[in-house]
């Protein structure tokens, strides 16, 4: 279809000054777009509160397309499950029997455990989670990996807390407002988290690459000891997540480190669990200020301490 | 295109529904500005955490509107469009606005040079834009360009730009909502 006629300006000046001030002014909001993006790009909690207040609004009703999204996960694992129930519960049942093995393991080494700090005098801690919540929504659009949770400062969520689900670590908080928070995804190419090796201390980061890997890059060059399958947990290093929480595990090995899979998948959690800051004094001492200066930049340089910081934290931590 | 100086008063164009119904000014300047920004906000509520899948659908409504009614949207109209689809895209604010007034300005420039169009031409113009939007964003994102993440990025591509013929059909049909006669006079 041509366009109508209406819109040649021709000879008559009413109709050229408003074409003219029609580019005029779409010109000037490109130019206002530029500048905004360039001032969110440089302090990104300056217009933290304008999204803020239009997310609470969206998290609200996004809360029931989380609802319908567990529910509907629930109902394409049934499916799932009937169609290879034989197979699974011969392999289900070999593996209960080593779980049951590594279980009593375990108990055998959480009451060493308890007894060695009993010995050095320290306090068993508990750590009380601040809310639980569902992710509401994220940007599925973008480039960036953010997700929405349903609760902000009114829930006592603050910025730089950690959230995890029931198999692991999701992300951190990056902004909070009233009713509503933004989590950094572990996928986002600018998250990075110091890890280590569950079965020893081989410290890591793993990084995000965007793609919904993580790039596990080892802190401690030379020969590289892992191994495909490998289990990363949190280090515990930089004092924003507590220790022994896991993350990932290593599907490839690449000449400094490897390449990891998610081990918990924010889109196939029901609940995630808000946990505080866990070391408050090690964070204020990494130099990243608490609160609004929270900056997308300083996320790649926040909870990463220097190596030597990393392994010394690594090698207490469990 | 040559109008009839007197259409025949039967068979009008948007329903019949006797001599008495003219549009509604109301439906007919709210229903697209609507349909762009329930657009803008229907990616928020998926959930994606690998790689971005979520068409920019506000974006593709916008483009479909744009492209189906030169004129209708005014020329500026990417400011405040943008402005709304920034609060829930994820993007740093400012981008959305950026790049939405620049399509509408690219498309008016072109448009005058080639008035005439057709279904498959405006699906390739439509897919083409939708493409740079895309990778333009990506770059506005302030996220650290890996190629990974282009390679991430291929099947929202795919989708966005398959998607557009649906987009397309259901603005018509918006359209023909909007326009109907559905406000009784006299």
């Amino acid at each position: 279809m041509a366009q109508p006629s209406s819109r040649r300006s021709g000879f008559s000046k009413k109709q050229q000054y408003s074409v003219f001030t029609g580019y005029l002014l779409a010109t000037l909001g490109a130019v206002l777009g530029l500048a905004l993006l360039a001032l969110s790009l440089w302090q990104p909690a300056a217009l933290q509160p304008l999204r803020g207040g239009a997310n609470d609004v969206s998290a609200t009703i996004g809360e029931a397309p989380a609802t319908a999204r567990a529910g509907g996960n629930n109902t394409w694992d049934t499916i799932s499950a009937y169609w290879q129930a034989g197979s699974q519960n011969a392999d289900l049942r070999r593996e209960v029997e080593v779980a049951r093995i590594r279980l009593a393991e375990a108990q055998a080494v959480e009451a060493e455990n308890r007894r060695l700090k009993a010995l050095l005098g320290l306090a068993e801690e508990n750590v009380e989670p601040i809310v639980y919540s569902r992710l509401v929504g994220s940007s599925a659009s973008s480039a960036r990996r953010f997700a929405y949770l349903g609760v902000g400062t009114n829930a006592g969520v603050g910025i730089g807390m950690p959230v995890h689900s029931e198999r692991g670590v999701i992300g951190r908080v990056l902004e909070t407002s009233r009713a509503s928070s933004r989590v950094l995804l572990l996928t986002d190419s600018e998250s990075v988290l110091p890890v280590r090796r569950a079965s020893d201390q081989t410290v890591a980061f793993a990084e995000g690459r965007g793609d919904g890997l993580l790039r596990i890059r080892l802190i401690n060059l030379g020969l590289n000891p892992l191994e495909i399958g490998d289990v990363f947990v949190t280090s515990g290093a930089g004092g924003y997540y507590r220790p022994g929480v896991a993350v990932a595990v290593l599907s490839e090995i690449t000449s400094d480190g490897g390449i990891a899979q998610l081990i918990a998948e924010p889109s196939a959690t029901n609940y995630v669990v808000v946990e505080p800051v866990h070391e408050t004094l090690a964070v204020e001492a990494s130099g990243v200020r608490d609160g609004a200066a929270l900056s997308d930049a300083g996320l790649g340089e926040g909870p990463v301490n220097t190596p030597e910081d990393a392994s010394s934290d690594g090698s207490s931590g469990d | 295109m040559i109008d009839r100086l007197a259409p025949p008063s039967q068979r009008r164009a948007y329903g019949s529904g006797g001599i008495n119904r003219v549009t509604s000014p109301w439906r007919a300047n709210i229903v697209p500005y609507a349909s762009i920004l329930i657009g803008s906000l229907i990616p928020f509520w998926v959930m994606t955490d690998v790689m971005p899948l979520a068409p920019p659908i506000g974006f593709i409504i916008f483009l479909s509107w744009r492209l189906m009614r030169p004129g209708l949207l005014p020329l500026w109209v990417g400011v405040p469009l943008g402005a709304f689809d920034d609060l829930f895209s994820g993007q740093p604010f400012g981008s959305a606005i950026l790049l939405w007034s620049i399509t509408m300005i690219g498309i008016e420039l072109v448009e005058t040079r080639f008035p005439w169009r057709g279904f498959w031409q405006d699906w390739f113009t439509a897919g083409l834009i939708i493409i740079v939007y895309i990778f333009a964003s990506m770059f506005t994102s302030g996220a650290t360009i890996t190629p990974y993440m282009i390679i991430a990025t291929v099947p929202q591509l795919l989708i966005a730009v398959l998607i557009y013929p649906l987009f397309a059909r259901m603005v018509a049909w918006l359209d023909r909502f909007r326009l109907s006669r559905s406000r009784r006079i006299g």
